[in-house]
């Protein structure tokens, strides 16, 4: 949109984190309700839009799924300081929830071993280039443990009613401001 | 038979003889918040979900456990009680492994049903992620500690309106358990019965009818309540 526009259209995001992506699912059955979305606000980033870089300026934004590597703790930092409202969207950001299910067992080393050396069919070994496969944190954490949370959108996923209904509320405050 | 007559939240309301704080309430229409209290059983104030003030004493007074006297001025819902409620189920929630969205008694879970009531939307506390382990021993049963909040329902229901006193606690603070016999596996335990009255009193998806998938447990903890009412009255037909 051009800076010149004297209307106010909020910017919007999802980002995904640690999650099965089924929150976005839940976001993309609300069908239809898309098309009104699209005429009042601005999708500027999204796992289902080819954005690469996050934008500045962004009014509020969804995070699905929990912090659970390098990658994850990057990208929500950069959320959080480019965002004026954050919105832990579905359980594992909220709790951590099945992301989490690992932090019980021990160190990343436990499950990495597992997993690419135990049970490896073919070439064990695990894999440490971490631009290829990002470093996995000690620990999954849930947003609020990392940065300051505005909202939270619990459900596994949240139904689409649920996320409509926060998104007007996140918007409609934003638009009284301007 | 006299009554009581008591104030709860500024109404003057009369309890029967010997009621606690938690009857006199429930017989008035007062919702109080409760998770180790079971109709049927005998009270432990284990939860502290009950909480309320009373006037004149400056320690909150587990509705449960506490006798509702002549007199007495009761608050029930309080900033301040709300507060510590919430600090209570997130404390809950943090000790171990509740994850909902794969748990048994998802949808049926009175620890999920007290957490919704109270608003609480997330956990401030850091989660404790305990690595506890699930027992199968049983034929028909299962006990996950990850859900098990230590109410002590199944303690309580086993000896109380079984006789077996297969349950107790073992260990303190974050270590402690609820076993079976001596800490033995439950499908050990000679004195269990499985009767499942445990099963039908744990408020959370800890102790389980085996073959459940989530949401698939769903407690009937009323039937303890007939049990129960119905041995006190001497009434064996439904």
């Amino acid at each position: 949109m051009s800076p010149q526009k004297k209307h106010f259209r909020p910017r919007i995001a999802t980002v995904w984190l640690a999650g099965c992506s089924g929150c976005h699912m839940s976001f993309l059955d609300l069908d239809e309700w898309l098309f009104d979305l699209a005429e009042i606000a601005d999708v500027v980033f999204s796992p289902i839009a080819d954005v690469k870089e996050y934008p500045e300026n962004v009014d509020a934004v969804l995070v699905e799924g929990a912090v659970a590597n390098e990658d994850n703790l990057e990208l929500i930092r950069k959320v959080r300081a480019r965002t004026k409202i954050l919105v832990a969207f579905g359980d594992c950001a909220v709790t951590g929830n099945v992301t989490a299910l690992r932090n019980p067992l021990g160190g990343p080393e436990v499950f990495l071993e597992r997993a690419y050396v135990q049970e490896a069919d073919t070439q064990p070994g695990i894999p440490r280039d971490h631009s290829v496969v990002p470093e996995l944190l000690p620990r999954v954490l849930p947003l609020h443990q990392v940065v300051k949370v505005d909202a939270y959108l619990r459900g596994c996923p949240p139904s689409p009613a649920a996320i409509r209904d926060l998104l007007l509320s996140a918007l409609g405050g934003e638009k009284e401001k301007e | 038979m006299k009554v009581t007559t008591l104030t709860i939240n500024g109404e003057l309301v009369s309890a029967s003889p010997g009621a606690t704080v938690l009857e006199a309430a429930r017989e008035n229409g007062i919702r109080i918040p409760t998770l180790c209290a079971l109709e049927g059983l005998s009270t432990v104030g284990a939860c502290r979900l009950c909480l309320v003030e009373v006037k004149g004493s400056p320690r909150l007074q587990p509705a449960c456990v506490t006798a509702a006297d002549e007199g007495m001025e009761v608050s029930t819902d309080t900033d301040r009680l709300r507060r510590y409620r919430s600090m209570i189920l997130e404390l809950l929630f943090a000790e171990r492994n509740h994850v909902c969205p794969v748990c048994v008694a998802n949808g049926h879970c009175e620890l999920q049903d007290r957490a919704r009531q109270a608003g609480m939307d997330h956990v401030r506390l850091p989660y404790q992620h305990p690595d506890l382990p699930v027992d199968i021993t049983h034929a028909r049963f299962g006990v996950d500690h990850n859900r098990c909040i230590l109410c002590t329902r199944c303690i309580r229901v086993c000896d109380e309106l079984e006789g077996a006193h297969t349950w107790d606690l073992a260990g303190r603070g974050t270590n402690a358990r609820v076993i079976t016999d001596l800490n033995q596996p439950w499908g050990d335990a000679v004195s269990c019965t499985s009767c499942g009255k445990c099963a039908e009193a744990c408020p959370t998806g800890a102790i389980f009818k085996q073959g459940s998938t989530v949401g698939e447990m769903e407690h009937r903890s009323d039937r303890i309540r007939f049990i129960s009412a119905a041995r006190a009255r001497k009434e064996w037909s439904p």
